[in-house]
């Protein structure tokens, strides 16, 4: 039965992480923005109370829970509203807090959900409790991930590992870094396998942290790997080289975290929807849902085109983690969520500022960091553009080679 | 014959200028021609466009009036020219003018979901080859004609579409309020074409309306009509043909007349209004919009044709209605606005979920059109441009589905859908028509001719942000 609503059983989850964020992000979001690279320690203490609540069962993590297939103990047929809804729409509140907070949260980074999704049992358990940041990007390597240069040398019980990443979300405080690296460049994106390293390993260098435009609370470093020594059970997945399944595996980390990424865009966008709106009503400007919008004023019809492109991209978010939920292959539907709400978080973020004037641009308000934090969103994880290309081959059935 | 009224010379020169200024006033700019008021003929423009005026008229005697591909009605009704309404049947008055039956709401399972119940889905089946197998076909002629085609009626009541929005227990299809399926219904219809769409819908808006907020008298006396085997044209009409046209400030007025009331106006957009035998007409009563139930035949309506850029084949007419004067049970709904409010609602979902459907059409189209043609040595899929253009029809067409689909299940389940639905039909407008616009573009020269389609729903996908009223879920 076609239903978009809330899930019944995650609206208590929806609601604590609101909560989290109204109570915990909110406060210190422009102080962390301010204070770039300095460590928000207020974020150990949010930690453990989600590891807490996690501990229960009752959340999928407030972000990186992973989109590991679990498999269901119910009959078949049932649908499942499962740990992927769960995450998107608890990121999302979180989000709506700090996407810059949400992304520093201890034990919570992108690496931890490669872990989630591709790691084995044994690895699961050993990873247990470790902060893992996701390097994959190089200087001259960003979209085309296929290309990496970064490489991986079996020797022995080990793996050498040299190069040089960049764009490391959490690099400097997480405890370690699931890092991109091929085992031998001739063979393609078949090669290319992740590895989990200490960051106490001393092959791995955290060389500097960037200056942003936004998301400023979250650190992101450059690392070298020079002579990088990791045991050779700390590949993640499989260690065979398979041409045919190629880079499916690695790949299908990303169906996992685009609607995380779209999540984010979609609670940044909506914490300066709340705002806007509650600043226009102040003003005299009411915002009609049954008016034609042309009779109405220009910014309450600007504001409804926003909150309509809004609604869409949080619906697709919602559908890409349904999928998954059910065990339906979803890249598709990921991939249109990450683009929708990509560019959405960006308009309507922007378009907020636009309407709000100079108190909208001011630092007074929160509105002009949010304009600043959503760029990145329709940025990593794949670019609006990567994004576009993966849905044109889905939809006019062509190859990589084909639509390039 | 110095009278200064009365002789021959004065009449001439009286009758030559009023001849000139009633001329005069015919060509005046302002609204007529697409000239906006600010336009201003000087003498060679008032020479030209007199001129002008005679070559037409002569041009209409020499070729003969119209092409045949017209229906006789619609086209005796065009330029203007107004005819009765048509000869309507006797509704038999039954029942009491107490509540009527209401269809109860689905109930909530709490579970995010997209799949269609099992009911839904044989409907879907079923639906989908009627829009595949008929309405597609039949869609060019059909918008050349500004007409409908009588097996595609035919083949609609048989499904029983008019009757799936009226409750079982008054010989409906659905056990419960059916919204949801409705908006499935009529996507997948609009993805055959959008103007048989509306065409075939359009009874089922009425029917619906009279089984959501109608008396039990007005149930009795009208929805087995609806639910037989030879059901009535019906009309809901909402529109009126005014710039900013807002639905809660309609020009349109009803004033209490003893029992009944009398109704003046002019409404748009009136599906087959040459050929319907009941409208439901919404007017300002005391100043609140309100719906009113009245039968063609009434005397003081009038209808006159209004083919419009698209949707061309549901025959959208004008209804003039001057001093209508219809009994005490004409009220559909309360006075209070509220049925008027969910009716303007739930007959926006229906043009969301039309837009849905028609754009689906466009996105299956070019996939197949930019796989197939060839430029620079290669299908012009393969270049970026391109692609990503239908990359974008995919992912817009999918938020609308789902915005759409979201305010329909909440239609459904009788919660409050004001926000949603508003959304939505911001979306399918601005998106929906986006969609119709890159699909001619993708095609090029070709998309401008009618050997493809694309340029009909170009025309059909601009009615989505424009019209009120017609179709309701």
């Amino acid at each position: 039965m076609i239903n978009l609503e809330t899930p019944r059983k995650h609206a208590g989850l929806v609601d604590q992480a609101h909560q989290l964020a109204m109570n915990m992000l909110r406060p210190i979001s422009r102080k962390y923005d301010r204070a770039e690279h300095t460590y928000p320690k207020e974020l150990d203490m949010l930690a453990a109370l989600i590891d807490g609540v996690s501990e229960t069962g009752a959340t999928g993590g407030a972000g990186a829970g992973g989109v590991r297939r679990e498999t269901s103990s119910e009959e078949p047929g049932t649908v499942r509203n499962g740990a992927n809804l769960a995450s998107v729409l608890s990121v999302a509140e979180m989000c709506w807090g700090d996407t810059a907070l949400l992304l520093s949260m201890p034990r919570q980074g992108l690496g931890n959900s490669a872990i989630a999704s591709v790691a084995n049992e044994e690895q699961l358990e050993r990873y247990k409790g470790t902060w893992a940041a996701m390097a994959i990007t190089e200087p001259g390597t960003g979209s085309d991930s296929a290309n990496i240069t970064t490489t991986a040398v079996k020797d022995g019980d080990e793996y050498v590992i040299n190069g040089e990443k960049i764009y490391v979300t959490s690099g400097e405080r997480a405890d370690s870094v699931v890092v991109w690296a091929t085992l031998d460049k001739e063979l393609g994106r078949a090669a290319i396998k992740s590895f989990l390293v200490r960051k106490d390993n001393p092959g791995l260098t955290v060389e500097r942290l960037e200056h942003k435009l936004g998301i400023r609370a979250s650190d992101t470093a450059a690392i070298t790997f020079t002579d990088c020594r990791v045991p050779a059970e700390d590949l993640l997945g499989s260690p065979e080289i398979d041409t045919k399944s190629g880079f499916a595996g690695a790949m299908a980390t990303f169906d996992n975290t685009r609607p995380l990424v779209a999540a984010m865009a979609v609670g940044c966008a909506r914490a300066s929807l709340d705002l806007t709106r509650d600043l226009l009503e102040q003003a005299g400007v009411v915002i009609d849902h049954d008016r034609p919008p042309q009779s109405q004023s220009a910014a309450a019809a600007t504001f409804l085109r926003l909150e309509a492109d809004w609604e869409g991209a949080k619906l697709l978010m919602m559908q890409a983690a349904w999928m998954a939920d059910n065990r339906l292959p979803n890249s598709l539907e990921a991939s249109m969520a990450k683009a929708k709400a990509g560019r959405v978080g960006s308009d309507v973020t922007l378009s907020c500022v636009q309407l709000c004037g100079t108190l909208g641009y001011s630092e007074a308000e929160l509105l002009e960091k949010w304009a600043r934090d959503s760029k990145i969103l329709d940025i990593f994880e794949g670019t609006q553009q990567i994004q576009q290309l993966i849905v044109a081959r889905r939809i006019l059935g062509l190859t990589s080679a084909e639509l390039r | 014959m110095t009278g200064s009224t009365g002789g021959p010379l004065a009449r001439a020169v009286t009758r030559s200028y009023s001849f000139r200024m009633s001329l005069m006033n015919n060509l005046r700019p302002g609204g007529r021609h697409g000239l906006s008021s600010r336009e201003a003929r000087d003498p060679i423009g008032f020479a030209v466009a007199a001129v002008n005026r005679l070559a037409q008229s002569e041009l209409i005697d020499r070729v003969g009036l119209r092409k045949q591909t017209e229906q006789v009605v619609y086209s005796a009704t065009r330029n203007g020219f107004r005819v009765a309404t048509a000869a309507g049947r006797q509704f038999a008055r039954a029942g009491r003018r107490t509540a009527g039956a209401r269809p109860a709401s689905a109930r909530s399972r709490g579970v995010f979901d997209l799949t269609p119940t099992d009911d839904e889905a044989m409907l879907l089946e079923v639906v989908r080859e009627l829009a595949d197998e008929l309405l597609r076909p039949a869609a060019a002629d059909a918008d050349a004609a500004c007409a409908a085609p009588e097996p595609v009626l035919a083949a609609a009541q048989e499904v029983g579409l008019p009757g799936l929005g009226v409750p079982e227990e008054l010989g409906g299809i659905m056990e419960e309020r059916s919204a949801m399926a409705g908006a499935l219904v009529a996507e997948a219809l609009a993805r055959g074409d959008m103007g048989l769409a509306v065409a075939t819908l359009a009874p089922g808006a009425v029917a619906t309306a009279i089984g959501l907020w109608g008396t039990e008298a007005q149930q009795q006396t009208y929805l087995p009509a609806f639910t037989g085997s030879d059901v009535p044209v019906a009309a809901l009409t909402l529109a009126e043909p005014t710039v900013l046209f807002d639905p809660f400030a309609l020009s349109t007025t009803a004033r209490r007349d003893g029992d009944g009331f009398v109704l003046d106006g002019l409404k748009s957009a009136v599906v087959r209004g040459a050929d319907a035998e009941l409208f439901v007409v919404a007017a300002m009563l005391e100043g609140v919009p309100a719906l009113f139930l009245v039968e063609s035949g009434t005397e003081g309506l009038e209808v006159e044709a209004d083919p419009s850029m698209g949707i061309r084949a549901a025959g959208l007419s004008r209804l003039h209605l001057t001093g209508v004067r219809v009994g005490a049970d004409a009220l559909l709904g309360d006075t209070e606005g509220t049925a008027h409010r969910e009716c303007v609602r739930l007959s926006r979902l229906a043009w969301c979920a039309l837009a849905v459907g028609t754009g689906q059409a466009v996105l299956d189209h070019v996939t197949d059109y930019v796989n197939g043609r060839e430029a620079f040595g290669e299908p012009i899929s393969h270049r970026q441009s391109v692609a990503f253009m239908v990359a974008d029809i995919a992912i817009e067409l999918q938020a609308m589905r789902l915005v759409t689909w979201k305010a329909a299940s909440r239609a459904a389940r009788g919660e409050d859908f004001a926000r949603e639905v508003g959304l939505a039909r911001q979306l399918c407008a601005e998106k929906g028509m986006r969609i119709g616009l890159d699909g001619v573009q993708l095609l090029g020269g070709h998309g401008f001719v009618k050997e493809h389609p694309v340029e009909r729903w170009y025309r059909d996908l601009r009615a989505v942000g424009v019209m009120e009223g017609a179709v309701l879920l």
